[in-house]
């Protein structure tokens, strides 16, 4: 059923491909940057109620930023099988006996890769705006939660894919699923600052857990226990791996 | 031993029947081919026996592995050269010829000896390690046909192999196909619009159009339908009152009238071609050309569906253009 040849040609096909579109890289993470900067040098005096007075708002807006990042790119790469299909190579990709559930795999892993790696440039880049990082074994802590975060993220673009024939719809998509979820994160401001209604929707999102886990290792606080998040990303993640998995196997591909 | 079957395969999209209740059976180690024009229901049929569609209704099996039970199955037997592009231009075309055997499980040495081998074939060695981007639209199809051959396959189905290539490169991908075919006993199935292709590779052929098969047989047995030679005149003018007149002769079996040529079906032709003369001259029409030769499969074609092969093609492109320039207004 899993085929590891068939999840690394996938993967490897990824990376190459990262590698090569040094504008792809930039495009990805320039946004990210440019919030990062404005937000954070325009909000610096800014103070929320309820948060520590030694938690500057840089500090406290870079893994939600980051939080961001694995968010879009992580769709991003999802999607793509979109462009696979307009250019057919979602048909070579298969016919070849490679299994629908090795299929989907490859791809997650590739994408988790690159998704990763554009997060953990965000991360560093932040430094020279004046983040403080955290110790080694912290950072390398919120590897394994922007894992599951991008996991997540790539495996609901997957899933939209898988009921768009073209790209037409991916502008909607983004604007009316991705941005949302971004929105209501808490990646910008502590959830708890919203009308209780909208908190709700908030609490549903699992980029809240994903960006509140990334404070806890990144910046030592966070508004939930740590393995509340954990058990929240981690749940969702199997789940969304299986969902997609189901979904690229029923489809047809044309 | 039959290797691939359809029994009753069908496929409907909205109100367009599409392939009409297709029921054939190909032998192992044979050279089948689908032939008609464009829309006529080929790639659906291929695309149904990939697993990439899924019938509306009747089933097929290939190597014993039924379609939609076991496309795992069919898939691990099968290999396919798709008429439309299928590369990765982001890779080199040494890349997607490596990551395709990959996906197959071939280890590394055999990988390298059989994607040396293959570049050779397309004469693509010198390209090998530039991103496909670059490539022209001939090296593509070169590159896309290459991969197609590097796992041999059990079953390779060719959609329209030779499309858009020259006359060079063509024939030696006929070779080529044709090696496999015998060297490792691939059963194959192609679909193409050529008629030379498919009487130069094909063991059986079936001709499809309007996705029902009109009739299945050796390029042999479906060229003594037309029993007779063809001549084909060229007339000046109105011919139209010709046409009747030679109708009723009892050694002429069928006339078609295209444009300004008149094709003619005649048992002993290099005799009767004076007769013909005669016939025009006392109904006033001047014959400008003429030629005499054995029956092709193109004749075979007219004679099934009452037009040339070329002319439902430009109808079926017209209609193409039609829904792009529809789709390049929104």
């Amino acid at each position: 059923m899993i085929q590891p040849a068939a999840i690394y040609v996938l993967w490897l096909r990824e990376m190459l491909k990262f590698v090569r579109a040094k504008s792809r890289m930039i495009g990805a993470i320039a946004m990210p940057v440019f919030m990062l900067i404005f937000l954070g040098l325009g909000f610096r005096r800014v103070e929320f109620p309820g948060l520590p007075p030694e938690i500057g708002y840089l500090q406290y807006l870079v893994p939600g930023i980051v939080g961001m990042t694995l968010l879009f790119t992580g769709a991003f790469t999802g999607m793509s099988v979109l462009m696979d299909r307009q250019f057919g190579f979602l048909k070579e990709v298969m016919v070849t006996p490679a299994s629908r559930v090795s299929i989907v795999l490859g791809r997650i892993a590739g994408g988790a890769s690159t998704s990763i790696i554009q997060a953990l440039m965000m991360l560093f880049l932040s430094v020279l705006l004046g983040f403080a990082l955290p110790s080694l074994p912290m950072i390398a802590a919120s590897a394994v939660i922007m894992l599951l975060i991008s996991v997540i993220f790539i495996c609901i673009g997957l899933i939209l894919s898988s009921f768009m024939k073209d790209i037409h719809g991916f502008n909607t998509m983004i604007n009316f699923i991705i941005f949302p979820i971004f929105l209501l994160s808490g990646a910008l401001f502590p959830v708890r600052n919203l009308p209780v209604a909208i908190q709700f929707l908030s609490y549903l999102d699992p980029l809240t857990y994903g960006v509140d886990a990334l404070r806890g290792v990144l910046i030592g606080y966070a508004a939930f226990n740590i393995w509340l998040d954990l058990t929240v990303l981690l749940l969702t993640s199997v789940a969304l791996v299986c969902a997609s998995g189901y979904c690229f196997r029923k489809g047809e591909v044309l | 031993m039959d290797t691939i079957t359809l029994n009753g395969l069908t496929k409907i999209f909205g109100d367009l029947t599409a392939v009409d209740n297709v029921t054939l059976s190909v032998k192992s180690g044979e050279v089948f081919g689908l032939l008609g024009p464009n829309g006529a229901g080929k790639t659906t049929i291929i695309n149904m026996l990939t697993t990439l569609m899924i019938p509306s209704t009747g089933s097929a099996t290939i190597t014993g592995h039924n379609i939609e039970k076991d496309p795992e199955g069919v898939r691990r037997s099968i290999g396919i050269i798709f008429q439309d592009p299928s590369l990765d231009i982001g890779l080199t075309g040494r890349e997607n010829l490596d990551f395709h055997a990959m996906m197959y499980g071939i280890d590394a040495t055999e990988r390298k000896k059989r994607i040396a081998e293959v570049l050779a074939v397309v004469e693509l060695t010198e390209k090998a390690d530039v991103l496909v981007e670059n490539y022209s639209g001939g090296m593509k199809r070169r590159l896309e046909i290459a991969r197609g051959l590097i796992h041999h396959p059990r079953v390779l189905f060719l959609d329209e192999p030779t499309l858009g290539l020259d006359a060079q490169t063509r024939r030696k991908i006929w070779d080529h196909i044709r090696d496999l075919n015998k060297k490792h006993a691939i059963t194959i199935i192609l679909t193409t619009h050529y008629m030379e292709e498919a009487d130069y590779l094909c063991d059986r052929i079936a001709i499809i159009d309007h996705g029902r098969i009109i009739a299945l047989d050796t390029p042999d047995g479906l060229k003594t339908l037309l029993q007779g030679d063809v001549v084909t005149l060229g007339v000046n003018g109105a011919a139209e009152s010709l046409v009747p007149v030679l109708q009723e002769k009892s050694w002429i079996r069928e006339v078609n009238l295209h444009d300004s040529n008149l094709t003619i079906t005649v048992t002993d032709g290099e005799k009767r071609v004076p007769d013909l003369f005669a016939l025009a001259q006392v109904s006033g029409i001047a014959i400008t050309s003429v030629s005499l030769r054995k029956p092709s499969l193109e004749d075979v074609f007219i004679h099934l569906t009452g037009s040339s092969i070329r002319e439902q093609e430009g109808r079926v492109r017209g209609h193409m253009h039609a829904g792009m320039r529809r789709r390049m207004m929104r």
